[in-house]
């Protein structure tokens, strides 16, 4: 009824590489989210530091939320208006962490397969990282 | 590209006037309280996401522009917004509970990326029309399948096939409700790299979240139980919306006022949705899912026959 040893072995192992692997994932994840997280809500209470008055007034809100609203939206933009501490550009690159989560959690399952030796999903994942580059610049050119 | 939730059927209904006169002007509300509607908005759509494996574009799409005015642009810029944040929010609770099948969605995730790629340079040359009629009819079948097998999944006896074995996609989770380990195999897993990859053409020619069809998808034809369907599907869907995020981020449609507390609330609402599901009794999820699949497909053949 025992198997023999290399097949108690192999799916421990294995399983062990698998938890690894799903921690370090589950720990981008976290990072990113806590990240974005702190970065949109400073960004909204400095908002309503900087400007007290606007904020229980329904005169001000269409200039905010309305077509043609004004907010930094290029990564130059965001970088400037984010080191001029002005609260859209915080919360605009809070967004942008948030945003560049998924993104980074696959780069990074690209190592944590090649540290497993599983060289299909490797290749796997390396193929969506690519589509989803591609996807992005063939977005950007048109 | 995918799950922007479902903004095609609010331009038809913009476009077909009854909303004009409303369309533009947003309700007389301080910024505060619409951060707080917003925020509470978001919330619903992150527990209803989370659980069903759908993002919450489904829900802050018609919410915003229905309910606040906001700009369709606007609106779908934070639905995208949304269905990362709730990827993301509850990926980490999913993936500790191992709900999440990491193998499974980054091989289902090659199909529905270069779908959805194929799909977007599609769009213009395929009638609009048809699709809808087609996709409508397409998830009306799989409400119906999903309706009269309702524990089909949730047999662990299912068998693997060369594929699920080869590229080990078994696995099992904790079952809260049932308070027990449940194993499962994938099986007929080409149908569901397949359906994975029509799943991402839809979304690219469509718009509509790639959710609604990979949860059957994985459900129905591989035989993944429902709960590791939803989360895996939550899982993917946050990498497909996050590349099209960056395209509508630099075209100016993620307002950061709008996106902000609406990834806040979505964020909150993915938290408690991985705690509901996580509780909740399959046939429970699958009564739930089958009703969206109808509404859903209900809309799209109203959008084809129109």
């Amino acid at each position: 009824m025992n198997p023999p040893e290399s097949h108690l072995d192999a799916p421990s192992d294995a399983a062990c590489r698998t938890r690894q692997m799903e921690s370090l994932v589950r720990r981008v994840l976290q990072v990113g989210l806590l990240a974005s997280m702190v970065l949109v809500l400073v960004g909204m209470l400095l908002f309503g530091a900087v400007h007290p008055s606007s904020l229980t007034s329904s005169e001000s809100l269409p200039a905010l939320v309305e077509s043609g609203a004004k907010f930094p939206h290029t990564l130059d933009d965001v970088a400037s208006a984010a080191s001029d501490l002005s609260a859209e550009g915080i919360i605009a690159a809070g967004l942008l962490v948030l945003i560049a989560t998924p993104v980074l959690r696959v780069a990074l399952s690209v190592v944590g397969f090649a540290f497993q030796r599983d060289w299909v999903y490797v290749g796997l994942t390396v193929l969506v990282l690519l589509v989803l580059l591609g996807s992005f610049l063939v977005g950007k050119a048109g | 590209m995918d799950c922007h939730g479902l903004p095609g059927v609010v331009i038809n209904i913009a476009a077909h006037g009854r909303l004009r006169r409303g369309a533009s002007v947003i309700p007389d509300m301080t910024p505060i309280e619409f951060a707080a509607v917003t925020f509470a908005i978001s919330v619903g759509a992150g527990i209803f996401g989370s659980v069903l494996g759908l993002g919450g574009g489904i829900v802050v799409v018609p919410a915003l522009t229905l309910l606040l005015h906001i700009d369709i642009r606007y609106a779908i810029g934070a639905s995208i917004v949304s269905v990362i944040a709730t990827s993301s929010g509850a990926g980490v609770a999913y993936v500790k509970e191992r709900l999440t099948n990491i193998r499974v969605s980054m091989l289902l995730e090659t199909a529905t990326t270069t779908g959805a790629v194929l799909g977007a340079l599609l769009a213009g040359i395929i009638a609009g029309r048809w699709l809808y009629l087609i996709f409508g009819l397409v998830l009306a079948y799989a409400a119906y399948e999903m309706w009269r097998r309702p524990h089909r999944a949730a047999d662990a006896g299912a068998p693997t096939d060369r594929w699920g074995a080869r590229l080990r996609l078994s696995g099992s989770y904790h079952d809260a409700a049932l308070d027990k380990e449940v194993p499962y195999h994938a099986s007929r897993t080409p149908w569901g790299l397949a359906l994975s990859g029509v799943a991402g053409i839809v979304s690219g020619l469509l718009g509509v979240g790639g959710g609604i069809i990979k949860v059957p998808a994985m459900n129905l034809v591989m035989g993944l139980p429902i709960k590791v369907a939803s989360a895996t599907s939550n899982f993917m869907i946050g990498v497909t919306a996050a590349a099209s995020a960056g395209i509508y981020f630099l075209r100016g449609d993620i307002n950061p006022f709008i996106a902000g507390p609406v990834a806040i609330g979505v964020v909150v609402g993915a938290l408690i949705g991985t705690h509901i599901l996580k509780h909740l009794r399959r046939s429970v999820l699958q009564v739930a899912f089958t009703a969206v699949l109808v509404f859903v497909a209900i809309q799209m053949l109203w959008k084809g026959l129109l």
